[in-house]
């Protein structure tokens, strides 16, 4: 039973993975044997999926993302057409509500002036709310509908040996919180330079904090100064990223942990329910926190790049 | 590598993010209690703001946990 647990955690942390295995690869299982030569293909177990080493797309996180984004883009999108300037009621109140809050919270911290930070904001807080919104779905439903369309039968599903793999929420997947965050980065640095100027990017660089009059004493303090700003500024889109990785993947951990007791009898069920829902209320908040301080801190981010002294 | 190191690893990881999250939360709230009593007025400003620090105070800690857990379950 121990080793059944570890099973059913590694399945669920194990990502639908598609991707080239090399040449000279054996594979387990139904499709046995040795490739002949590289193949692009589904992983068909954990080990697999680490064997594909860079070449490996988590098709379900990029797809749940995608759909997810599609979502909104429809009932924002639908709520933004039909927008009448009438009293609101029903979706466009909500909407409104939404973006009222984002550009209430624009104004309040961005010092500059540009097109692109409230609806990037409005973007980044929606999206990852609905990425991490995700984690409120009963940990086994999804991934075993998908098993189930996927053509494996019950009883495989049930013993633990299905080859479906998927994890409905992308904030849990490193790659996904990354790519939010090295976008942010990049546009941190393009509106750095566009605002100062190439040279006055490089000299905030290497002008702060430590400055001398004396030329020979600044050239002495540059190196000292590039070193300390450029772990400043590389410990942004990293902590930016692990922060929202580290928090949804505690508690999609502990869900997991906590539907581990559905298979151990009918009292310990009755109580890991009761433990889901209470952690699931508590994760509410945890969800909503970790969308709105993403969001807040890329509204820092530009406004600092937009600093014009 | 040794399962017990990988155990011991992600405890320490996880502790002492705790302790640190903790003494931090502690004085946070501390301060939010002291400014409300002060300007009860501007209490819901400031527990918004608190939240937010709050977030920002979670995040190292929370790094280590996810680490932590992600090395337990995959590396031993």
């Amino acid at each position: 039973m121990a080793g059944d647990a570890t099973g059913y955690i590694k399945h669920h942390l194990t990502n639908l993975t598609y991707g080239k295995l090399p040449a000279g690869y054996v594979r387990e299982g139904e499709n046995g044997g040795e490739l002949s030569e590289a193949t692009w293909t589904f992983a068909q177990s954990t080990q697999e999926a680490a064997d594909m080493g860079f070449w490996a797309f988590h098709v379900d996180s990029l797809g749940w993302s995608a759909a997810l984004m599609l979502l909104l883009m429809f009932v924002f999108g639908g709520a933004a057409k039909k927008a009448s300037t009438a009293v609101p009621r029903g979706v466009q109140s909500f909407v409104e509500l939404i973006v009222e809050f984002i550009d209430n919270t624009v104004k309040e911290s961005f010092h500059g002036r540009s097109n692109l930070v409230a609806p990037l904001a409005l973007t980044i807080f929606t999206w990852v709310f609905m990425m991490n919104f995700m984690d409120l779905i009963p940990v086994d439903v999804l991934p075993t509908l998908a098993a189930l369309i996927n053509g494996e039968s019950w009883a495989t599903i049930s013993a633990g040996q299905s080859h479906t793999y998927m994890k409905v929420v992308p904030s849990t997947d490193v790659n996904i919180t990354f790519g939010l965050s090295i976008t942010v980065f990049i546009l941190m640095i393009f509106y750095s330079i566009k605002i100062k100027g190439f040279g006055g990017f490089v000299g905030e660089l290497t002008l702060h904090p430590f400055n001398s009059k004396n030329k020979l004493v600044q050239a002495i303090f540059i190196p000292v100064n590039f070193f300390l700003e450029s772990v400043a500024l590389l410990a942004k889109p990293i902590s930016l990223a692990l922060r929202l990785f580290g928090n949804m993947y505690a508690g999609e951990m502990i869900f997991i942990l906590i539907a581990l007791m559905f298979g151990a009898g009918i009292a310990l069920g009755v109580l890991g329910g009761v433990l889901q829902w209470a952690w699931a209320v508590f994760h509410i908040l945890v969800i909503t926190l970790q969308a709105f301080i993403f969001m807040m801190l890329t509204i820092v981010y530009l406004s600092m790049a937009h600093e014009d002294h | 590598m040794d399962a017990g190191l990988v155990y011991l690893a992600a405890a320490l990881m996880i502790g002492f993010g705790a302790l640190g999250t903790a003494i931090g939360f502690g004085l946070l709230g501390g301060r939010l209690l002291e400014g409300t009593a002060r300007q009860p007025e501007l209490g819901p400003m400031l527990q918004g703001k608190m939240f937010l620090i709050a977030g920002l105070l979670d995040a190292v800690p929370m790094i280590g946990v996810g680490l932590g857990l992600f090395l337990m379950f995959t590396k031993a």
